[in-house]
Protein backbone atom coordinates (compact mmCIF):
# COMPACT_ATOMS: atom_id res chain seq x y z
CA UNK A 1 0.00 0.00 0.00
CA UNK A 2 2.89 2.53 0.98
CA UNK A 3 4.01 2.02 -2.70
CA UNK A 4 1.02 3.01 -4.35
CA UNK A 5 0.65 5.91 -2.02
CA UNK A 6 3.41 6.84 -3.24
CA UNK A 7 2.82 6.49 -6.65
CA UNK A 8 -0.35 7.72 -5.94
CA UNK A 9 1.34 11.03 -4.69
CA UNK A 10 3.67 11.76 -7.47
CA UNK A 11 0.88 11.78 -10.03
CA UNK A 12 0.22 15.50 -11.34
CA UNK A 13 -3.18 14.76 -10.62
CA UNK A 14 -2.58 14.08 -6.63
CA UNK A 15 0.22 17.11 -6.67
CA UNK A 16 0.24 18.98 -3.50
CA UNK A 17 -2.19 16.42 -2.31
CA UNK A 18 -2.03 16.45 1.53
CA UNK A 19 -0.04 13.05 2.06
CA UNK A 20 -2.55 11.85 5.10
CA UNK A 21 -4.91 11.91 2.08
CA UNK A 22 -2.94 10.06 -0.20
CA UNK A 23 -2.44 7.59 2.50
CA UNK A 24 -6.22 7.45 2.33
CA UNK A 25 -6.71 7.21 -1.19
CA UNK A 26 -3.61 4.94 -1.11
CA UNK A 27 -6.22 2.04 0.61
CA UNK A 28 -8.27 2.86 -2.60
CA UNK A 29 -5.62 2.07 -5.32
CA UNK A 30 -3.83 -0.16 -6.72
CA UNK A 31 -1.78 -0.89 -9.83
CA UNK A 32 -2.94 -2.07 -13.23
CA UNK A 33 -2.12 -2.58 -16.55
CA UNK A 34 -3.92 -3.06 -20.05
CA UNK A 35 -2.38 -4.69 -23.05
CA UNK A 36 -3.14 -2.80 -26.37
CA UNK A 37 -6.43 -3.36 -27.71
CA UNK A 38 -7.98 -3.92 -23.92
CA UNK A 39 -10.90 -2.22 -22.32
CA UNK A 40 -9.88 -0.30 -19.58
CA UNK A 41 -13.95 0.65 -19.06
CA UNK A 42 -17.31 -0.38 -21.19
CA UNK A 43 -20.10 1.83 -22.15
CA UNK A 44 -23.02 0.48 -19.45
CA UNK A 45 -21.11 -1.10 -17.50
CA UNK A 46 -21.26 -0.26 -13.71
CA UNK A 47 -18.50 2.91 -13.01
CA UNK A 48 -16.64 0.97 -10.34
CA UNK A 49 -13.59 2.77 -10.62
CA UNK A 50 -11.52 5.24 -12.40
CA UNK A 51 -7.88 5.24 -13.62
CA UNK A 52 -4.84 7.09 -13.19
CA UNK A 53 -2.82 6.91 -16.56
CA UNK A 54 1.27 6.52 -15.51
CA UNK A 55 2.23 5.32 -19.13
CA UNK A 56 0.79 4.78 -22.58
CA UNK A 57 -2.42 6.02 -24.18
CA UNK A 58 -6.12 5.89 -24.46
CA UNK A 59 -9.00 6.21 -26.48
CA UNK A 60 -12.09 7.17 -25.52
CA UNK A 61 -15.08 5.86 -28.34
CA UNK A 62 -18.39 5.85 -28.88
CA UNK A 63 -19.82 3.77 -31.07
CA UNK A 64 -23.38 3.31 -32.63
CA UNK A 65 -25.36 1.34 -35.38
CA UNK A 66 -24.36 2.60 -38.77
CA UNK A 67 -21.53 4.82 -37.80
CA UNK A 68 -19.15 1.99 -36.63
CA UNK A 69 -16.86 3.22 -33.88
CA UNK A 70 -15.59 6.80 -33.53
CA UNK A 71 -12.65 7.82 -31.36
CA UNK A 72 -13.79 11.64 -29.57
CA UNK A 73 -10.38 11.90 -27.32
CA UNK A 74 -7.40 10.10 -26.07
CA UNK A 75 -5.95 10.51 -22.91
CA UNK A 76 -1.98 10.05 -21.95
CA UNK A 77 0.49 9.70 -18.86
CA UNK A 78 -0.42 12.41 -16.23
CA UNK A 79 -4.52 12.46 -17.05
CA UNK A 80 -7.14 10.30 -15.96
CA UNK A 81 -9.74 7.96 -17.42
CA UNK A 82 -13.80 7.64 -16.17
CA UNK A 83 -15.52 9.83 -14.54
CA UNK A 84 -19.08 8.96 -14.54
CA UNK A 85 -18.61 7.30 -10.98
CA UNK A 86 -19.24 10.84 -9.73
CA UNK A 87 -23.22 10.43 -10.24
CA UNK A 88 -25.31 8.53 -10.41
CA UNK A 89 -26.23 5.75 -11.81
CA UNK A 90 -22.71 5.27 -12.16
CA UNK A 91 -22.58 3.91 -15.21
CA UNK A 92 -20.34 4.11 -18.09
CA UNK A 93 -21.47 6.47 -20.99
CA UNK A 94 -18.59 5.57 -23.31
CA UNK A 95 -15.93 2.79 -23.95
CA UNK A 96 -11.62 3.44 -23.40
CA UNK A 97 -9.17 1.12 -24.91
CA UNK A 98 -5.73 0.81 -24.37
CA UNK A 99 -4.23 2.04 -27.75
CA UNK A 100 -0.47 0.97 -26.14
CA UNK A 101 0.76 -1.23 -22.84
CA UNK A 102 -1.16 1.03 -20.59
CA UNK A 103 0.31 1.45 -16.99
CA UNK A 104 -2.10 2.84 -14.70
CA UNK A 105 -3.49 3.45 -10.94
CA UNK A 106 -7.02 2.17 -11.03
CA UNK A 107 -9.24 3.69 -7.69
CA UNK A 108 -12.14 1.68 -6.20
CA UNK A 109 -14.66 4.01 -6.95
CA UNK A 110 -17.21 2.84 -4.10
CA UNK A 111 -14.16 2.91 -1.34
CA UNK A 112 -13.40 6.68 -2.25
CA UNK A 113 -17.07 7.62 -2.03
CA UNK A 114 -17.34 5.95 1.14
CA UNK A 115 -14.49 8.25 2.66
CA UNK A 116 -15.23 11.13 0.79
CA UNK A 117 -18.64 10.92 2.81
CA UNK A 118 -16.81 10.36 5.90
CA UNK A 119 -14.68 12.89 5.80
CA UNK A 120 -15.80 15.52 3.74
CA UNK A 121 -12.91 17.80 3.53
CA UNK A 122 -11.37 14.75 1.47
CA UNK A 123 -13.99 15.23 -1.01
CA UNK A 124 -14.07 18.89 -1.56
CA UNK A 125 -10.39 18.01 -2.45
CA UNK A 126 -11.35 15.64 -4.57
CA UNK A 127 -13.83 17.43 -6.35
CA UNK A 128 -11.21 20.94 -6.75
CA UNK A 129 -9.48 18.37 -8.61
CA UNK A 130 -12.11 16.78 -10.66
CA UNK A 131 -13.73 20.23 -11.40
CA UNK A 132 -10.69 21.51 -13.58
CA UNK A 133 -10.91 18.37 -15.44
CA UNK A 134 -14.31 18.56 -16.35
CA UNK A 135 -14.58 21.97 -17.09
CA UNK A 136 -10.99 21.36 -20.11
CA UNK A 137 -12.97 18.31 -21.15
CA UNK A 138 -16.31 20.52 -21.63
CA UNK A 139 -14.72 23.17 -23.13
CA UNK A 140 -12.91 21.06 -25.77
CA UNK A 141 -15.78 19.27 -26.54
CA UNK A 142 -17.73 22.90 -27.10
CA UNK A 143 -14.77 23.61 -29.39
CA UNK A 144 -15.25 20.13 -31.24
CA UNK A 145 -18.63 20.46 -31.58
CA UNK A 146 -18.52 23.99 -33.03
CA UNK A 147 -16.48 22.04 -35.94
CA UNK A 148 -14.19 25.06 -36.13
CA UNK A 149 -12.03 23.62 -38.84
CA UNK A 150 -14.41 23.20 -41.43
CA UNK A 151 -14.93 25.24 -44.64
CA UNK A 152 -16.99 28.50 -43.62
CA UNK A 153 -16.67 31.25 -46.36
CA UNK B 1 7.39 50.58 -66.68
CA UNK B 2 9.85 50.44 -63.47
CA UNK B 3 5.94 52.87 -61.64
CA UNK B 4 4.30 49.87 -62.99
CA UNK B 5 6.31 47.40 -61.63
CA UNK B 6 6.34 48.10 -57.83
CA UNK B 7 2.58 49.82 -57.85
CA UNK B 8 1.42 47.79 -55.14
CA UNK B 9 -2.35 48.14 -56.70
CA UNK B 10 -0.80 46.82 -60.28
CA UNK B 11 -1.47 43.32 -60.53
CA UNK B 12 1.14 40.83 -62.27
CA UNK B 13 0.79 37.51 -64.03
CA UNK B 14 1.68 34.51 -63.19
CA UNK B 15 1.41 30.81 -64.48
CA UNK B 16 0.58 27.74 -62.35
CA UNK B 17 3.63 25.19 -62.67
CA UNK B 18 1.42 22.12 -60.49
CA UNK B 19 -1.39 21.72 -58.38
CA UNK B 20 -1.92 19.19 -55.74
CA UNK B 21 -4.59 18.25 -53.76
CA UNK B 22 -3.61 18.64 -50.36
CA UNK B 23 -7.33 17.67 -48.23
CA UNK B 24 -10.98 18.04 -49.60
CA UNK B 25 -11.54 21.10 -51.02
CA UNK B 26 -7.83 21.84 -50.64
CA UNK B 27 -5.64 22.57 -53.46
CA UNK B 28 -1.77 24.00 -53.25
CA UNK B 29 -0.50 25.88 -56.49
CA UNK B 30 2.96 26.26 -57.26
CA UNK B 31 3.55 29.23 -59.69
CA UNK B 32 6.29 30.45 -61.56
CA UNK B 33 6.90 33.86 -61.11
CA UNK B 34 7.69 35.37 -64.58
CA UNK B 35 9.24 38.70 -63.21
CA UNK B 36 12.71 39.40 -63.69
CA UNK B 37 13.26 39.88 -59.63
CA UNK B 38 10.68 38.63 -58.34
CA UNK B 39 10.08 40.73 -54.69
CA UNK B 40 10.47 37.53 -52.07
CA UNK B 41 8.48 37.46 -48.99
CA UNK B 42 8.60 37.04 -45.48
CA UNK B 43 7.16 33.60 -43.71
CA UNK B 44 3.85 34.75 -42.98
CA UNK B 45 2.76 37.17 -45.30
CA UNK B 46 0.25 37.10 -48.10
CA UNK B 47 -0.51 38.42 -51.56
CA UNK B 48 -3.84 39.02 -53.34
CA UNK B 49 -4.64 36.64 -55.94
CA UNK B 50 -6.86 37.10 -58.63
CA UNK B 51 -8.90 34.26 -60.62
CA UNK B 52 -9.47 36.43 -64.02
CA UNK B 53 -13.07 36.80 -64.57
CA UNK B 54 -14.16 36.17 -61.22
CA UNK B 55 -12.50 38.14 -58.29
CA UNK B 56 -9.12 38.59 -56.05
CA UNK B 57 -8.94 37.15 -52.56
CA UNK B 58 -5.83 37.51 -49.67
CA UNK B 59 -4.28 34.01 -49.73
CA UNK B 60 -0.92 33.34 -47.37
CA UNK B 61 2.41 31.87 -49.13
CA UNK B 62 2.75 28.54 -48.19
CA UNK B 63 6.38 27.97 -50.22
CA UNK B 64 9.55 28.27 -49.12
CA UNK B 65 10.87 32.00 -48.41
CA UNK B 66 14.51 30.65 -49.74
CA UNK B 67 12.94 30.06 -53.06
CA UNK B 68 11.00 33.71 -54.28
CA UNK B 69 10.94 32.35 -57.95
CA UNK B 70 8.46 29.97 -56.82
CA UNK B 71 5.32 30.90 -55.86
CA UNK B 72 3.40 28.65 -53.42
CA UNK B 73 -0.18 29.19 -51.96
CA UNK B 74 -2.25 26.38 -50.41
CA UNK B 75 -5.74 27.43 -51.14
CA UNK B 76 -9.62 25.90 -49.94
CA UNK B 77 -12.59 26.42 -52.10
CA UNK B 78 -15.12 27.89 -49.83
CA UNK B 79 -16.24 30.63 -52.27
CA UNK B 80 -16.94 31.91 -55.72
CA UNK B 81 -12.60 33.54 -56.38
CA UNK B 82 -11.31 30.12 -54.20
CA UNK B 83 -12.89 27.84 -56.38
CA UNK B 84 -12.17 29.13 -59.76
CA UNK B 85 -8.17 29.00 -58.45
CA UNK B 86 -8.05 25.72 -56.91
CA UNK B 87 -9.47 24.92 -60.65
CA UNK B 88 -6.59 25.91 -62.87
CA UNK B 89 -4.43 23.36 -63.86
CA UNK B 90 -1.16 23.45 -65.02
CA UNK B 91 0.04 26.39 -67.60
CA UNK B 92 -3.34 29.10 -66.26
CA UNK B 93 -2.31 32.47 -65.65
CA UNK B 94 -3.57 33.86 -62.52
CA UNK B 95 -2.80 37.33 -61.37
CA UNK B 96 -0.98 38.42 -58.33
CA UNK B 97 -0.42 41.67 -56.24
CA UNK B 98 1.73 41.64 -53.21
CA UNK B 99 3.79 40.45 -51.18
CA UNK B 100 1.76 42.18 -48.62
CA UNK B 101 1.32 42.18 -44.19
CA UNK B 102 3.49 41.37 -41.88
CA UNK B 103 5.73 37.86 -41.10
CA UNK B 104 6.42 35.71 -38.13
CA UNK B 105 9.03 37.49 -36.19
CA UNK B 106 11.95 35.06 -37.19
CA UNK B 107 14.45 37.22 -35.54
CA UNK B 108 13.25 37.11 -32.58
CA UNK B 109 12.83 33.41 -32.59
CA UNK B 110 16.91 33.15 -32.55
CA UNK B 111 18.43 31.35 -30.09
CA UNK B 112 14.77 30.23 -28.65
CA UNK B 113 12.21 27.50 -28.21
CA UNK B 114 9.84 27.64 -31.12
CA UNK B 115 6.06 26.48 -30.72
CA UNK B 116 4.16 26.78 -33.95
CA UNK B 117 0.16 25.83 -33.23
CA UNK B 118 -1.10 25.43 -36.04
CA UNK B 119 -5.19 24.82 -36.48
CA UNK B 120 -7.09 23.07 -39.85
CA UNK B 121 -5.99 25.12 -43.24
CA UNK B 122 -3.51 27.38 -40.26
CA UNK B 123 -0.63 25.10 -41.02
CA UNK B 124 -0.08 26.09 -44.49
CA UNK B 125 0.67 30.33 -43.46
CA UNK B 126 2.91 28.17 -40.92
CA UNK B 127 4.89 26.15 -43.32
CA UNK B 128 7.18 28.76 -44.38
CA UNK B 129 8.33 29.61 -40.75
CA UNK B 130 9.01 26.19 -40.22
CA UNK B 131 11.14 26.02 -43.72
CA UNK B 132 12.82 28.38 -42.55
CA UNK B 133 13.30 27.44 -38.80
CA UNK B 134 14.70 23.72 -40.00
CA UNK B 135 17.15 25.54 -42.98
CA UNK B 136 18.80 27.26 -39.84
CA UNK B 137 17.59 24.60 -37.36
CA UNK B 138 21.06 25.17 -35.03
CA UNK B 139 20.39 28.82 -34.61
CA UNK B 140 17.01 27.89 -32.34
CA UNK B 141 16.35 25.61 -29.74
CA UNK B 142 13.33 22.95 -29.62
CA UNK B 143 11.41 23.08 -32.20
CA UNK B 144 7.71 22.33 -31.49
CA UNK B 145 4.58 21.80 -34.08
CA UNK B 146 1.14 21.01 -32.50
CA UNK B 147 -1.23 20.74 -35.04
CA UNK B 148 -5.34 20.29 -35.34
CA UNK B 149 -7.47 19.57 -37.75
CA UNK B 150 -10.80 17.98 -38.14
CA UNK B 151 -10.12 14.33 -38.90
CA UNK B 152 -7.11 12.34 -40.38
CA UNK B 153 -8.36 12.05 -43.87
CA UNK B 154 -7.52 16.14 -43.64
CA UNK B 155 -4.26 16.41 -42.47
CA UNK B 156 -2.24 18.62 -44.98
CA UNK B 157 1.51 18.13 -46.07
CA UNK B 158 1.39 14.75 -44.40
CA UNK B 159 4.29 13.48 -46.31
CA UNK B 160 6.16 16.38 -45.20
CA UNK B 161 4.85 16.40 -41.44
CA UNK B 162 6.34 12.30 -41.75
CA UNK B 163 9.69 13.76 -42.39
CA UNK B 164 9.63 16.57 -40.33
CA UNK B 165 8.98 13.91 -37.48
CA UNK B 166 12.47 12.18 -38.38
CA UNK B 167 14.30 15.22 -37.50
CA UNK B 168 16.32 15.36 -34.31
CA UNK B 169 15.28 18.38 -31.74
CA UNK B 170 11.70 18.74 -33.54
CA UNK B 171 8.35 17.67 -32.03
CA UNK B 172 5.43 16.85 -34.35
CA UNK B 173 2.28 15.80 -32.48
CA UNK B 174 -0.92 16.53 -34.60
CA UNK B 175 -4.27 15.44 -33.20
CA UNK B 176 -7.64 15.43 -35.00
CA UNK B 177 -11.59 16.05 -33.72
CA UNK B 178 -12.31 12.78 -33.91
CA UNK B 179 -11.11 10.03 -35.71
CA UNK B 180 -12.17 6.49 -36.97
CA UNK B 181 -9.74 3.19 -36.98
CA UNK B 182 -7.16 2.59 -38.03
CA UNK B 183 -6.24 5.82 -36.66
CA UNK B 184 -4.16 5.63 -33.87
CA UNK B 185 -3.10 9.52 -33.08
CA UNK B 186 -4.31 11.90 -30.56
CA UNK B 187 -7.53 12.80 -30.68
CA UNK B 188 -8.97 15.83 -28.78
CA UNK B 189 -8.60 20.07 -29.17
CA UNK B 190 -4.76 21.07 -30.34
CA UNK B 191 -4.54 23.47 -26.78
CA UNK B 192 -4.54 19.57 -24.92
CA UNK B 193 -1.34 18.93 -26.43
CA UNK B 194 0.24 22.22 -24.91
CA UNK B 195 0.91 20.92 -21.73
CA UNK B 196 2.50 18.08 -23.25
CA UNK B 197 5.12 19.65 -25.08
CA UNK B 198 8.45 19.95 -23.94
CA UNK B 199 9.46 23.89 -23.89
CA UNK B 200 11.39 26.22 -21.41
CA UNK B 201 8.30 28.95 -21.75
CA UNK B 202 10.41 31.54 -20.54
CA UNK B 203 12.49 31.16 -23.39
CA UNK B 204 9.30 30.48 -26.00
CA UNK B 205 8.52 32.07 -28.66
CA UNK B 206 4.94 31.09 -29.91
CA UNK B 207 3.34 31.23 -33.46
CA UNK B 208 -0.41 30.42 -33.93
CA UNK B 209 -2.38 30.23 -37.33
CA UNK B 210 -6.05 28.92 -37.13
CA UNK B 211 -9.64 29.90 -36.58
CA UNK B 212 -9.57 32.90 -34.24
CA UNK B 213 -11.45 30.65 -31.18
CA UNK B 214 -8.67 27.88 -31.60
CA UNK B 215 -6.18 30.99 -31.46
CA UNK B 216 -7.26 32.29 -28.16
CA UNK B 217 -7.99 28.82 -26.53
CA UNK B 218 -4.12 28.15 -27.50
CA UNK B 219 -3.21 31.96 -26.58
CA UNK B 220 -4.91 31.04 -23.31
CA UNK B 221 -3.18 27.64 -23.21
CA UNK B 222 0.31 28.87 -23.35
CA UNK B 223 0.21 31.58 -21.20
CA UNK B 224 -0.92 29.55 -18.49
CA UNK B 225 1.88 27.41 -19.52
CA UNK B 226 4.33 30.31 -18.71
CA UNK B 227 4.78 31.87 -22.14
CA UNK B 228 4.39 36.02 -21.92
CA UNK B 229 1.91 37.38 -24.36
CA UNK B 230 4.78 39.47 -26.07
CA UNK B 231 6.32 36.31 -27.26
CA UNK B 232 3.18 34.99 -28.55
CA UNK B 233 2.25 35.97 -32.31
CA UNK B 234 -1.28 35.14 -33.77
CA UNK B 235 -1.96 35.28 -37.72
CA UNK B 236 -5.43 37.53 -38.33
CA UNK B 237 -7.68 37.11 -41.25
CA UNK B 238 -10.25 39.68 -42.33
CA UNK B 239 -12.03 40.99 -45.51
CA UNK B 240 -8.13 41.87 -47.14
CA UNK B 241 -8.80 44.06 -50.08
CA UNK B 242 -6.40 46.75 -51.17
CA UNK B 243 -3.22 44.99 -49.15
CA UNK B 244 -1.97 48.13 -48.12
CA UNK B 245 -4.32 50.07 -45.74
CA UNK B 246 -5.91 52.35 -47.64
CA UNK B 247 -9.64 50.98 -48.28
CA UNK B 248 -10.04 49.78 -44.43
CA UNK B 249 -12.22 46.70 -45.28
CA UNK B 250 -9.63 44.49 -42.49
CA UNK B 251 -10.09 47.44 -40.17
CA UNK B 252 -9.77 45.84 -36.47
CA UNK B 253 -10.30 48.39 -33.81
CA UNK B 254 -7.42 50.31 -34.35
CA UNK B 255 -5.57 47.66 -36.97
CA UNK B 256 -5.59 47.30 -40.53
CA UNK B 257 -4.91 43.36 -40.72
CA UNK B 258 -3.44 43.30 -44.46
CA UNK B 259 -1.05 46.17 -43.21
CA UNK B 260 -0.87 46.01 -39.44
CA UNK B 261 -0.68 42.38 -39.96
CA UNK B 262 -1.79 39.66 -40.90
CA UNK B 263 0.85 38.51 -37.61
CA UNK B 264 0.14 40.41 -34.68
CA UNK B 265 1.52 40.49 -31.12
CA UNK B 266 -1.07 39.02 -28.20
CA UNK B 267 -0.71 41.64 -25.93
CA UNK B 268 -2.24 43.59 -28.49
CA UNK B 269 -4.94 41.34 -29.63
CA UNK B 270 -6.20 39.74 -25.89
CA UNK B 271 -8.93 42.74 -25.86
CA UNK B 272 -9.90 43.07 -29.06
CA UNK B 273 -10.51 39.66 -29.59
CA UNK B 274 -12.88 39.65 -27.51
CA UNK B 275 -15.17 42.56 -28.43
CA UNK B 276 -17.92 40.78 -30.17
CA UNK B 277 -18.36 41.49 -34.21
CA UNK B 278 -14.81 43.32 -33.99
Amino acid sequence: MEGVAQILAEHPFFAGFDPAYAHLVGHCAKNVRFDPGRYLLQQGASADQFYLLRHGRVALELSGAGRGTVTFQTLGPGELVGVSWLVPPYRWTYDAKALELVRAISIDAACLRGKSEADHDLGYEMMKRFMPVLIQRLQAARLQLLDIYGAHP
Amino acid sequence: MHARATDPMVPRVLRVRSRRRDGPQVWTLQCDDGANEPPGFAAGQFNMLTAFGVGEVPISFSGDPARPQRIVHTIRAVGAVSSALTRLGAGAALAVRGPFGTGWPMSEAAGRDVVLVAGGLGLAPLRPALYQLLAQRAGYGRITLLYGTRSPQEILFRREIDSWRKLTGVMIEVTVDHAMPPWHGHVGVVTALIPRARFDPRRTLALICGPEIMMRFAAEALGAAGVASEAIYLSLERSMKCGIGRCGHCQFGGLFICRDGPVIRYDRLREPLRVREL
